[in-house]
């Protein structure tokens, strides 16, 4: 057993504790939004926040996730408007496919938290996540727009 | 309700969440008296002809038969069928017809499938016609209820007039009785001057539920009941499942059964996926590996090289004078070997299906670049009838090729069928991605160009040994044995034709098929042949002292369409103008799935070894743009899915099996890897040319000859890493 909270709301899960975060929000929370790309903490698809940073939940176990406040794409926005990377994707049409931009969304938030005006440098660092289609430039260009908004 | 979700995408969002559940677009028949049958959609309202529905409520939905992975070809013909239509824009949303369905109705949506950058060419035609039908019999509904010529009526934004009067009336109002009409037997398109639709950059259809996480990829649909799968095929490719020991993991939590998968592959399935992998990883299994287990990348590398001596038997692909003699007599000669390796798709949703099957029924939800072959490996694999299967596409996490096969569909129908009753979602390891792939075929090429006294190029052969797709995946498409597509970017002529004039040509292929499974991978053969080509072409350059746009130009009299988008980019990179201080450029051309394209890049080099890009300029004609802001888009793409293969990607061969396991050994560029793309579109009609494929040719022989401008050094092998070369 244990309890997790994701957007705010507790979950008690029936899960051994060293099940990675990632799963327990796919399989057992059954919030789908957060993605496998890897398993293996390389690929940036199942970034969600822990206590506000970004952090790639494959590589986190339920144990250590359990007290802290776990968002994931489905608690990003905040009732009816949505999270400002999200409204700055959707206006850059960013998505291709769309499989890498829940985790991509997920970091960019983390990135803009921190540095509200990231420079290319900065989001050069931060923002380490594949995406196959090859959206970079549109994340990039959205970034740019959210920060000078 | 969100007020950022627009009606239509909640609409669209609903589309496919009630087709992940299995209702899908119920299709019913109306047989009114004395006229045709009213066909009706799920929520009943009419269709006017089988691409377009119209609800009374004005909505437009227009029917998909091709597959969205990305590429954003759902927005571009949605964007065809509008235009003819004369309908809202806004008011559009789409909707997939099943194959099942499809086959129903005697094909009526034609053909699925979705790979060779043809979703939008080769279906651009009847969708057309298909929304000028729907148009044609909407404005004569209505002049029948006016009692007026539909010939004095005209139709914009869904609003039909009628221009005496002034009358007007929408879409939504007479839908009813223009479904119960018969369509025009003829219709005629608009002339490309007249489109306002096509050709512009409107906002693609389905990018709402992607920012949300609401949209349905295959691995995230669930159904009543479900349970998951996890597979391992046996590691060397055509080597067998021996045995398993079940017992070992019988106490394991969540783990319901063990089963056989054909004779190759073992799945476990359990209540979670994350208990079905870490099961599966703990049993205990046997594999009969065969002879394949003796080949090794080295192996391979020795069986293609021999395919290079001009007395092994080659088939010709492209020929012109005698350059075997012409280079045997030749003032000066220039020779380069080069190859190309395997290459995974490596898409960002690993492969996965979801079927249900029953004694009389079987189902499969999945991503597919082609629904209609995936609907027939659930025939095949469940052995019912095509009436009681069929295929719920959902968004797939990318496709690049590898979804157009169909393999992990018969692998999921193959484990439901042990479990009656029980919808089976299987979903591959990233493990079992790069160990199963449909690799880029591989490849070697030996180049000889001979040049006469004034330097003056006079012959080429270009002998190519390697692997061909279509033996393996299409071999009734081989003619008398050869692969004409082996010959794409090089071919005599066609939808990819070579470019230049040599009076003495060569161009030939020495099949050799190694055991890896090829398959289709964006770009599919244009990748090595422009890299073979276009290297080798900057090399000739060299030996002629000519500079390499130059030297191309003189040999492209005779292809004016490859040479403007050269010269487009040798424009817009500024060749005629030094690069910065320590930038050096390299330009190429190719022809691909019917379009012409050209890329150049500026690259600095540090310590021979460490290369930042600062430019990528990429220009292609492919005849009509329907969608700039989405061919933007599918440049860029192309480019990363290409230098991510130059500089770290490549599968290599130990003991029959690929060595790649995951991205940290199969790596993928980074955003601060990769410049924007600075696109010159020069788009000269006439004719429907491809777009998410063509320009991945060019991004790596732009780079490899910017490599050599910066170092002297040629570089005729991939991929980077191997050489030590990286991202500074
Ligand atoms: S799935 Fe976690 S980083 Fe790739
Ligand atoms: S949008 Fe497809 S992987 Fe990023």
């Amino acid at each position: 057993m244990a309890n997790l909270t994701i957007n705010g709301k507790t979950f008690t899960l029936d899960i051994e504790p060293e099940t990675p975060l990632l799963w327990a929000i796919r399989e057992n929370a059954g919030l789908t939004g957060t993605k496998y790309g890897c398993g293996i903490a390389q690929c940036g698809a199942c970034t969600v926040h822990m206590d506000g940073v970004a952090m790639r939940s494959c590589g986190v176990t339920v144990s250590e996730a359990e007290g802290k406040k776990i968002t994931t794409i489905e608690g990003l926005a905040s009732g009816d408007s949505l999270h400002k990377v999200q409204e700055a994707w959707i206006a850059q049409d960013v998505p291709q496919c769309g499989y890498c931009q829940s985790g991509m969304i997920m970091a960019v938030a983390a990135l803009l938290n921190e540095k509200p005006k990231p420079t290319d440098a900065d989001i050069d660092e931060a923002i380490t996540n594949i995406c196959r289609c090859g959206t970079f430039a549109q994340v990039r260009e959205a970034i740019h727009t959210i920060a000078s908004a | 309700m969100n007020k950022h979700f627009s009606p239509t995408m909640n609409r669209r969002a609903f589309v496919i969440g009630t087709a992940a559940v299995g209702a899908g677009l119920a299709i019913g028949l109306d047989l009114p008296f004395g006229g045709p049958a009213v066909v009706r959609a799920a929520d009943g309202s009419p269709e006017i002809g089988a691409w377009v529905v119209i609800r009374p409520d004005d909505t437009v939905v227009i029917r998909i038969a091709r597959s969205e992975m990305g590429q954003g070809s759902l927005t571009g013909l949605a964007q065809l069928v509008a235009e003819e239509l004369e309908c809202d824009w806004t008011k559009v949303t789409t909707e997939y017809p099943t194959p099942g369905q499809s086959v129903a109705r005697k094909r009526v949506w034609g053909d699925f499938s979705t790979g060779g950058s043809r979703g939008i060419r080769s279906s651009q035609d009847y969708v057309r016609k298909g929304g000028a039908t729907a148009r044609v019999m909407l404005i004569q509904a209505a002049a029948d209820a006016w009692k007026v010529p539909a010939s004095e009526c005209t139709a914009a934004n869904s609003v039909i007039t009628h221009t005496l009067s002034g009358r007007t009336t929408t879409y939504g109002k007479v839908a009813e009785a223009a479904a119960k009409l018969t369509p025009p037997a003829e219709v005629k398109l608009k002339d490309p001057k007249d489109w306002k639709l096509i050709g512009k950059g409107v906002k693609r259809l389905d990018t709402v539920d992607k920012t949300t996480g609401a949209m349905i990829y295959g691995a995230d649909i669930k159904l009543p009941g479900m349970l998951n799968a996890a597979i391992k095929d046996c590691p060397v490719f055509g080597g067998k499942l021996k045995s398993f020991d079940e017992a070992k993991i019988a106490g394991l939590k969540g783990v319901k059964k063990v089963v056989k998968v054909g004779d190759t592959a073992v799945a476990v399935v359990a209540d979670t996926w994350w208990h079905a992998k870490t099961a599966l990883e703990a049993l205990p299994i046997v594999w009969d590996e065969g002879d394949n287990a003796k080949v090794s990348s080295a192996s391979i590398a020795k069986w293609l090289a021999e395919g290079l001596d001009d007395a092994q038997p080659a088939y010709v692909g492209n020929k012109n004078g005698d350059a075997k003699a012409a280079i045997a007599g030749a003032a000066k000669k220039v020779e380069a070997v080069y190859s190309y390796p395997y290459q995974n798709h490596a898409t960002m949703e690993p492969m996965n299906a979801t079927a249900l099957y029953t004694a009389d029924k079987c189902e499969v939800w999945c991503g597919t670049q082609n629904g209609e072959a995936a609907f027939a490996a659930v025939l095949e694999a469940s052995g019912l009838p095509a009436e009681k299967c069929d295929v719920h596409k959902v968004m797939p996490g990318g496709g690049f090729g590898r979804r157009g096969q169909t393999d992990y569909v018969r692998q999921a129908v193959m484990i439901a069928k042990q479990m009656p009753g029980t919808p089976i979602k299987l979903l591959w390891s990233r493990e079992e991605d790069m160990a199963h792939g449909r690799y880029h075929p591989i490849t070697q090429c030996k180049m000889t160009g001979a040049f006469d006294a004034n330097n003056n190029l006079i012959a080429l052969h270009y002998r190519l040994s390697g692997q061909s797709i279509l033996f393996s995946l299409r071999p009734e498409a081989l003619q008398n044995g050869m692969d004409p597509a082996a010959f794409q970017g090089v071919a005599q002529s066609g939808e990819a034709a070579f470019g230049y004039s040599v009076p003495n040509l060569l161009i030939e292929h020495a099949m050799r098929n190694p055991h890896v499974p090829p398959g289709f991978w964006r770009g599919v053969n244009v990748n090595h042949n422009a890299i073979y080509m276009e290297c080798f072409m900057d090399e000739l350059a060299q030996a002629a002292g000519q500079d390499p746009l130059e030297f191309r130009r003189k040999l492209m009299g005779n292809h004016p369409k490859h040479l403007a988008v050269l010269n487009a980019v040798a424009e817009k990179i500024g060749w005629d103008t030094p690069a910065p201080q320590g930038v050096y450029r390299g330009i190429a051309q190719v022809m691909g799935y019917g379009s012409y394209v050209a890329g150049a890049a500026e690259i600095s080099v540090t310590d021979g070894s460490k290369i930042k890009v600062h430019r990528i300029v990429a220009s292609t004609d492919p005849g009509y743009i329907v969608n700039p802001a989405q061919v933007e888009r599918q440049i860029a793409g192309s480019f990363v899915y290409g230098l991510s293969a130059l500089f770290y990607g490549g599968c290599t061969v130990k003991d029959g099996k690929i060595e790649q396991t995951n991205f940290d050994t199969y790596n993928s560029m980074r955003i601060n890897e990769m410049p924007k793309v600075e696109s010159v579109m020069v788009p000269s009609g006439g004719f429907w040319g491809g777009v998410g494929e063509p320009t991945i040719g060019v991004a790596a022989p732009a780079v490899l000859n910017a490599y050599f401008a910066a170092t002297g050094k040629r570089i005729r092998s991939v991929p980077l890493r191997d050489q030590n070369i990286t991202f500074a």
